[in-house]
């Protein structure tokens, strides 16, 4: 299927991917929350008439306005990438990825940038009421717009509801639902909108604590504190339960990505979290090294959290590439793990059973056919490992997935701390005079950013070599062009949107040093 | 209802929403022709400021529609979307690069401390008006001209173009396309000045500036048009599957399917009127002409390149690897999803409209600007 792996190639586009992706979540999250709470905020003005409400609204909504731009540019990137960087990935799985991509044009996208106009330029040419209509549909439009890509990321990391069909050499939706409805695409949906939600209330408790410190726009800034603090408080409870859910179906699901998110090289029964910890530098699978210099971690927890069983046996690293630990099926059977070698074997065979049943097909030998096809059947499961040479090769990167997953989730808890003692310290009156806690707020912000970013990191390194869980390994799945030209667009890329980061940064700054304008902007 | 309909009529069926939503991206390039004409038409600070606002309430949906046209290419053509994107790496980088830049460019131009200045956002909506038109023509031109590369028996394609599809803008007849899309672009962009600014200025530079635009579109639709129907197309057999070379297929497509020889020549005539009423009377409203005309137009030219046996994306290098929309499509079951899902498209065109109307209802005007609204 494809003769010589060009390294060079994989790697360069892997870079280039996940820089522009990197660079599309830094504005994204912000749109899934923050047009949420400036609907809840025009809601407020057009029940009560309050015009500090409107106010409000109109500030957040231009900080907004500049962050959905960029957003948009640096989403066009990603969505032509699959076919000029990824391009055998297309054929092979187009058939069900493409549907999400389209559904998100077609339902999504026209929704938010039509209604966007309205929420923009529609302030004194239509009804209060279709205005405030427009916002929420803006807000729907935006979540929307992660829903679809969302299932079509979830379904990399578990691939189900198709069929391989050989006579065109890729797979084949068998079951919409199937793809959609996926527990691992409906988990990473709520958690990653979630993820938007608190970023944005610590956006906006943040630019507000600004405004406190400065003594300006004292009231604009407390009550869109109370609107934050409120949202980013049920929604980071929800985040937690949502990460909760997406730890429990890696667990299941991708085994590897989790022993990579702890560290844990040799599994056991009844494994425990790690609270904080160090996995030792260098380490490497083989080697005699400890798996940790130091760790604190909190008994039988991680058994529990990805089987729901305290004494469960949870797969390291080694188990992993050298098979024979126990598997319970859903069913209860207990099997014993086949090593990464003899997946490998079983994928090769796979594939060259592909090739004979093309070639039996062409001279028209049905038994050959038959019998290729058989072959081939019997070990698609593990189709993906006949890229692959060396068993060590399905590790991911240990130490950059462990400490992702670790910032992740103490930030994580320490969010839901700040949103009860901003909300506490408001409803007693007191918070202008914690100057600490204002400067904290403010010094939150980029920490929301790190932990939402982790987050994808763990997720996507955490899946390494597969673009398809065992279907695709990254080597397989690039267009086949000179390194050299993905190494031109790749700096292209960082070029371009790192001028319009700044542009961006140095834009919004200023925005919020004017601050709101009387009667809005 | 769709589970009914044999595989090849929803790969019809697929086809005349891609050319739906190809026609409609390529009138609403009106954005793009606007952009390059910002600084002929706006002598003063003021102008320029409402030629760029006229413009800025419109451009999201060119942008949305190039991603949605996109996107349905990879769903319901794969093939298609792997080959072309993946081979013809830098004409369709360049296309990007061109709309990236244009994306952040209406909301940073005015706004203070943006870093690269007002200056460079308007040099990059210039690059992307003139770049983004005659790239997409070109691209599009490759429907008929054909491209180099390779399908293999694993249906994974290899480009054989050295320049990784820049050398299709050699290519005259591309070219040709290209132009034309560039130029038709700019006029359907002067229409829509004179319909949406009132000002007497801008009117009446406008006015001078369709004319020429006008010809040099003409002269260059022509001479593809021409072209095209003379050509040997890239034909495929029926049962076979087989691709050949037959003479004037492209003429034979219109004659045979005499209805979109009729929305071809009826769009062609609406375009006309559209510049024709423009320059002659004082009327404003030649976008409501030219614009449909140029959908039913560029409807047509798709259709004849996809329909009635014939190879949308011919290979000149391999010529059983041209792609058509029976080889190149998704499964029938994908196909049949996705077609439920097409029926929103009513409701979407009907909400855009509705929301169009309801902000759209005055002419833009200098007092407009200096409102208390988002101006950019
Ligand atoms: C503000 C950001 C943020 C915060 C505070 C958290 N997460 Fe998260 N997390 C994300 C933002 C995020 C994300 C960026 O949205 C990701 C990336 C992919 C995804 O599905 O969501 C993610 C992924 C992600 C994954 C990987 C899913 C996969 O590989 O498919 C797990 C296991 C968790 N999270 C678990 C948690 C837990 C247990 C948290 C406890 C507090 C937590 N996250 C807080
Ligand atoms: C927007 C948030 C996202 C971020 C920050 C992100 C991050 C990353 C990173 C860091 C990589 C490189 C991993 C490596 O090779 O070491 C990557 C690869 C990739 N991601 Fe994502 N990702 C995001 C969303 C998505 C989504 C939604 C999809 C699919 C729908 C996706 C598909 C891919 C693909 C195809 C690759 C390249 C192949 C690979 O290396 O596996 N990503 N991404
Ligand atoms: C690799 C995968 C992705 C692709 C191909 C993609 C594609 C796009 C495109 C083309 C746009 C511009 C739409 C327009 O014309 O208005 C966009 C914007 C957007 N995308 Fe993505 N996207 C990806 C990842 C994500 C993820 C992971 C999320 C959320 C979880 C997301 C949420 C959004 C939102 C909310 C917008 C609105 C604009 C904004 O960012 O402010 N996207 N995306």
């Amino acid at each position: 299927m494809i003769e010589n792996f060009d390294f060079a190639l994989v790697n360069w586009s892997r870079a280039q991917f996940a820089l522009t992706a990197m660079y599309h979540w830094l504005f994204v999250p912000l749109t899934l929350g923050i047009t949420f709470i400036i609907a809840f905020m025009e809601t407020i003005y057009v029940k009560t008439g309050d015009p500090v409400w409107k106010k409000a609204t109109k500030f957040w909504m231009t900080l907004f306005g500049v962050n959905f731009a960029i957003g948009v540019a640096t989403g066009l990137i990603l969505e032509f990438e699959f076919g000029t960087n990824w391009s055998n990935y297309s054929w092979f799985v187009g058939d069900i990825f493409g549907a999400p991509l389209a559904i998100e044009g077609i339902m999504a996208f026209f929704l938010e940038s039509t209604f966007i106009a309205v929420m923009f330029f529609g302030w004194n040419k239509v009804s209060k009421k279709f205005h405030l209509v427009s916002t929420w549909l803006v807000a729907i439009g935006a979540n929307l717009s992660a829903l679809w890509i969302l299932v079509a990321n979830g379904w990399m990391q578990h691939p189900i509801g198709m069929h391989f069909n050989p006579d065109t050499a890729r797979n084949e939706m068998l079951n919409f639902w199937d793809v959609f409805l996926s527990p691992v695409a409906v988990n990473k949906f709520l958690h990653s909108i979630t993820s938007g939600f608190v970023l944005a209330s610590i956006f906006v408790i943040g630019v507000s604590a600004w405004f406190l410190l400065k003594g300006r726009e004292q009231l604009m800034a407390k009550r869109s504190m109370i609107i934050a603090g409120v949202f980013g408080l049920l929604s980071s409870l929800f985040l937690i339960y949502t990460g909760d859910g997406s730890a429990y179906q890696v667990a299941q699901k991708q085994p590897m990505k989790l022993a990579a998110m702890e560290g844990l090289y040799e599994g056991s029964e009844g494994v425990g979290l790690i609270l904080i910890g160090m996995p030792t530098p260098g380490k490497e699978y083989g080697d005699n090294k400890d798996d940790y210099v130091f760790k604190i971690e909190i008994p039988k927890l991680l058994s529990f959290l990805g089987y729901r069983d305290f004494n469960a046996f949870v797969p390291g690293v080694k188990d992993l590439v050298e098979g024979s630990y126990p598997i319970t099926h859903e069913n209860g059977e207990v099997s014993k793990a086949i090593s990464a070698t003899e997946k490998i074997e079983k994928g090769k065979l796979s594939i060259k059973a592909l090739s004979e049943y093309k070639m039996a097909k062409e001279n028209g030998n049905d038994s050959i056919k038959e019998q290729s096809l058989k072959v081939f059947r019997e070990n698609f499961q593990y189709f993906g490992y006949g890229f692959l040479n060396d068993p060590k090769s399905i590790i991911p990167n240990i130490p950059l997935t462990f400490y992702s997953f670790h910032i992740m989730v103490v930030l994580g808890f320490y969010f839901v701390l700040l949103f009860v003692v901003v909300l506490f310290l408001i409803f007693k009156n007191k918070l202008e005079t914690k100057k600490w806690l204002l400067r904290l707020a403010i010094f939150t912000i980029p920490l929301a950013y790190i932990a939402s970013m982790s987050g994808w990191i763990v997720a996507e390194v955490g899946r390494q070599p597969w673009t398809i869980q065992d279907l695709l390994p990254t080597v397989a799945a690039v267009s086949n062009i000179d390194a050299s030209a993905v190494q031109i667009t790749f700096w292209l890329f960082a070029i371009i949107f790192t001028a319009l980061l700044i542009a961006e940064i140095k834009i919004m700054t200023k925005q919020i040093k004017i601050g709101p304008k009387e009667g809005g902007h | 209802m769709f589970e009914t309909l044999s595989h090849f009529a929803l790969q019809q069926y697929w086809w005349v929403i891609i050319s739906l939503l190809g026609s409609t991206l390529v009138f609403l390039l009106f954005v793009q022709g606007g952009q390059t004409l910002i600084y002929s038409l706006g002598k003063t600070d003021i102008e320029r400021r409402m030629l760029v606002n006229s413009l800025g309430r419109k451009w999201e949906f060119t942008f949305t529609t190039l991603v949605t046209f996109g996107g349905s290419l990879f769903a319901a053509f794969p093939l298609f979307y792997a080959t072309s994107f993946g081979g013809a790496y830098w004409v369709w980088m360049l296309i990007l690069f061109a709309f990236i830049i244009q994306a952040v460019s209406y909301e940073y131009r005015s706004k203070p401390n943006n870093f690269l200045g007002a200056k460079t956002y308007e040099t990059f909506l210039f690059i992307n008006g003139a770049l983004g038109t005659i790239l997409l023509g070109t691209a599009v031109a490759t429907f008929f001209t054909g491209s180099e590369f390779l399908v293999n028996g694993m249906n994974f394609s290899h480009w054989k173009g050295a320049a990784r599809g820049l050398e299709l803008a050699l290519n005259p007849h591309n070219l040709s396309l290209g132009f034309a899309v560039f130029f038709l672009a700019r006029t359907l962009g002067i229409l829509y000045f004179m319909n949406n600014i009132d000002d007497d200025n801008i009117s009446s530079r406008a006015k001078k500036k369709l004319i020429y635009n006008a010809i040099l579109f003409v002269i260059f639709f022509l001479t593809f048009v021409i072209w095209l129907l003379f050509i040997d197309g890239f034909a495929y057999h029926p049962e076979t599957k087989e691709i050949f070379m037959q003479p004037n297929k492209y003429l034979h497509n219109f004659l045979q399917m005499p209805v979109v020889a009729i929305l071809f020549i009826a769009g062609v005539l609406l375009v006309l009127l559209g510049i024709g009423k423009s320059i002659h009377k004082a009327c404003s409203n030649g976008i409501w002409y030219a614009g449909p005309g140029t959908i039913l137009t560029v409807f047509a030219l798709f259709l004849v390149a996809g329909f009635n046996h014939t190879a949308f994306y011919p290979s000149t290098f391999d010529l059983q690897s041209s792609l058509t929309i029976e080889n190149a499509s998704s499964s029938k079951y994908t196909l049949t999803v996705m077609s439920y899902v097409s029926l929103m498209v009513p409701f979407v065109a009907a909400y855009i409209w509705y929301a169009w109307k309801s902000i759209n209802n005055k002419k833009i005007d200098k007092e407009e600007m200096g409102e208390d609204i988002h101006v950019y």
